[in-house]
């Protein structure tokens, strides 16, 4: 097998203009492969942590049905006081989870005395929702950040609303609420701070401390929207969410049907659309390097058996046997995949490197000033590597088996 | 026993609807540790009689015995086998791989074919070289080497795997005239020093009688052999 190799390293050096030709494609198609995948994985890590410790957490659980209504916050889907508890005893259970918060979401009125437009609640237990979210606070301008940003009888708003209405940090505003049985209630509140948007329907809401939102409905007892969970390692929250999902579906309604529901980020969120997006141009962008990898070997090979025919022959006629033919071109289209495979990945990191000194700056919606760190996990190097190998010897297949297969009277008579 | 048997050999070549009949009827014996050459104008068949002794090729009649094996009957892979452990190839333009030294030419068939292990190639390689009087160029690439010299690692090739029958086919048409000569000689040399047969083509004169058996073709048919009888071993 050494043997082999060391034939076949030496017929690359014998054509070595082709070789670093072809090796050159394949560095360039790994590369581009590793700096997408580098780019594109921190965005989208970058984006969803925005997402997740900023507004939404990384999974919610809600009564059943209301997701589909989400958009009316309706507060007849809210989780009675047993629910919750139900929920609370089925989390603390799971291990993985790192922390949970209650919220209570509302819809209502905002004046300044002066103009009137409607406003979405997200109503929080401050101290749980930064354990839940713990990037609130960066979206917060004007305020100091501090670890419990909201107190009772503060309330953020909403960067565009506040721009709108010209309210500031420190402006009393007044909240009316319509409360479940049609009840209307008012409340005043001091403007706490201002909050920047983020992607999605949820991104758009002002803050209140939950205690405020329970007095403005005029709550009975304490009801609860949503639960929102973080977890200790993100990269389980599959099965994280599937054990919960398991464990939530043994409480029934009267009705039979599983009575609460629990979702992650991707189904509460649109950016979920756009990180398919990334993923399929990543694919893509695998299949480029595959095709580039495939064509150049297939080409390279085709060459090097027509132009050493008699080579073929010689080989033949003193006894290879065509296995041993065909292992030598084998491994020749191999070689040339390592080589390409090990400068691509050197290349590659470098490149991330680099990238990681001259930080990327870029803008996303109304999130300004973001800072790309690329990362390439060795998972990601690994796989790249062995789509390379594995294509490189496909490529190097037919031409190794029309060698393997020549007759060797005719080999030794081509000219 | 002889170690090459021919009878009633016959070798057709089609070429569309036209039929070329390149050996017709054969019959021939070559005796172990005889040096023999093949001589005939270009195209009586020579290559065509050598291919079909060395196993590339199959005759379309008769029956052809190498050492006591019916090599028609030889599959492609046991071809190969066969002629990896029988049968030793000198080519009329060296052949040698041109990517290995002359010592890794050598060691082609003994790492590809034979599976021999390290020190014992060695040893091989090395005796093998100071026969064929290379020892010095073994490091030398093909191109670094004269024709007489590639020739000469091409002999030490074929004879390295010890096998029974050398076949050459014009191992001294590329050659000048002297080098022919010193080739020729060392191959009978290695008869005598190996007991290998050694079966040879050529139309020169002057090589063909240093052989010890003369088959003459024409147009296919074997029609002269000559026995050169009190021909003593041969130093060059």
């Amino acid at each position: 097998m050494i043997n082999t190799f060391k034939i076949a390293l030496r017929n690359l050096k014998r054509y070595t203009r082709r070789t670093l030709l072809t090796s050159l494609l394949i560095i360039v198609g790994v590369v581009m492969v590793i700096l997408f995948s580098g780019l594109s994985g921190s965005f989208k890590g970058m984006m969803i942590g925005q997402i997740t410790d900023s507004n939404l957490a990384q999974m919610q659980i809600h009564k059943r049905g209301y997701v589909s209504s989400i958009d009316t916050m309706p507060l007849n889907l809210n989780l009675n006081q047993k629910g919750y508890k139900k929920i609370e005893k089925i989390i603390m259970q799971q291990p993985e989870v790192a922390a949970y918060a209650p919220r209570i979401k509302l819809g209502a009125m905002l004046s300044n005395f002066t103009e009137t437009t409607n406003i979405r609640i997200n109503a929080v237990d401050p101290e749980r929702e930064v354990k839940v979210c713990p990037a609130i606070g960066d979206r917060i301008l004007v305020k100091d950040k501090v670890k419990i940003f909201i107190k009772t009888g503060e309330v953020i708003i909403p960067e565009k609303l506040a721009k709108g209405m010209k309210i500031k940090e420190g402006n009393t505003v007044v909240i009316v609420a319509n409360n479940r049985e049609g009840s209307v209630n008012g409340l005043n509140f001091i403007v706490a701070g201002i909050i920047e948007d983020v992607l999605g329907p949820q991104g758009k809401e002002g803050y209140m401390h939950i205690d405020d939102a329970r007095a403005l409905l005029r709550m009975k007892e304490h009801e609860v929207t949503e639960v929102a969970i973080r977890l200790k390692n993100f990269d389980k929250l599959d099965t994280v969410f599937a054990y919960l999902k398991f464990d939530l579906a043994q409480h029934k309604n009267p009705k039979g049907e599983p009575a609460f529901e629990i979702h992650t980020w991707e189904k509460l969120s649109p950016f979920n659309n756009i990180a398919k997006m990334i993923d399929l141009m990543t694919v893509s962008m695998k299949t480029i390097m595959i095709a580039i990898v495939l064509i150049s070997i297939l080409n390279v090979m085709i060459m090097s058996v027509y132009e050493r025919i008699r080579e073929i022959g010689t080989m033949s006629a003193i006894g290879t046997g065509p296995g041993k033919i065909m292992a030598l071109f084998l491994a020749e289209g191999f070689s040339l995949g390592v080589i390409g495979t090990l400068l691509g990945n050197v290349i590659g990191l470098g490149g991330i490197y680099l990238l990681n000194i001259y930080k990327i700056r870029f803008s996303f919606g109304r999130m300004d000033d973001l800072i790309l760190s690329p990362v390439i996990n060795f998972s990601e190097l690994y796989w790249v590597s062995a789509i390379v190998l594995l294509v490189s010897v496909f490529a190097s297949l037919q031409p190794a088996y029309k060698a393997s297969k020549m007759e060797p009277v005719d080999a030794l008579r081509h000219v | 026993m002889s170690l090459v048997i021919a009878e009633d050999v016959s070798k057709t070549y089609r070429s569309g609807e036209v039929k070329v009949e390149a050996l017709k009827d054969l019959n021939f014996e070559i005796e172990p540790a005889s040096f023999v050459s093949l001589v005939g104008p270009s195209g009586c068949g020579k290559t065509t009689l050598l291919n079909l002794v060395g196993c590339l090729d199959k005759p379309t009649r008769g029956k052809l015995v190498v050492s006591g094996e019916a090599v028609s009957a030889l599959k492609r892979k046991e071809a190969a086998a066969f002629r990896g452990s029988v049968l030793g190839f000198i080519f009329q333009a060296f052949n040698l791989f041109p990517v290995l030294t002359a010592y890794e030419n050598i060691e082609y068939p003994l790492v590809m074919i034979k599976n021999e292990s390290k020190s014992k190639r060695k040893d091989m390689i090395l005796n093998i070289l100071e026969a064929v009087e290379m020892l010095e160029q073994k490091d030398k690439f093909p191109d670094q080497l004269s024709g007489g010299q590639k020739q000469r690692v091409a002999v030490a090739r074929a004879l390295v795997t010890q096998p029974k029958l050398v076949l050459a086919d014009e191992p001294t048409a590329n050659l000048d005239h002297n080098t022919a000569l010193n080739v020729i000689r060392l191959m009978r040399r290695m008869r005598d020093d190996f007991g290998t047969t050694f079966l040879f083509s050529t139309h020169d004169p002057r090589i063909m009688h240093e052989a010890e058996v003369i088959h003459t073709l024409e147009d296919g048919r074997l029609i002269h052999m000559e026995q050169i009888s009190d021909r003593g071993n041969t130093n060059d």
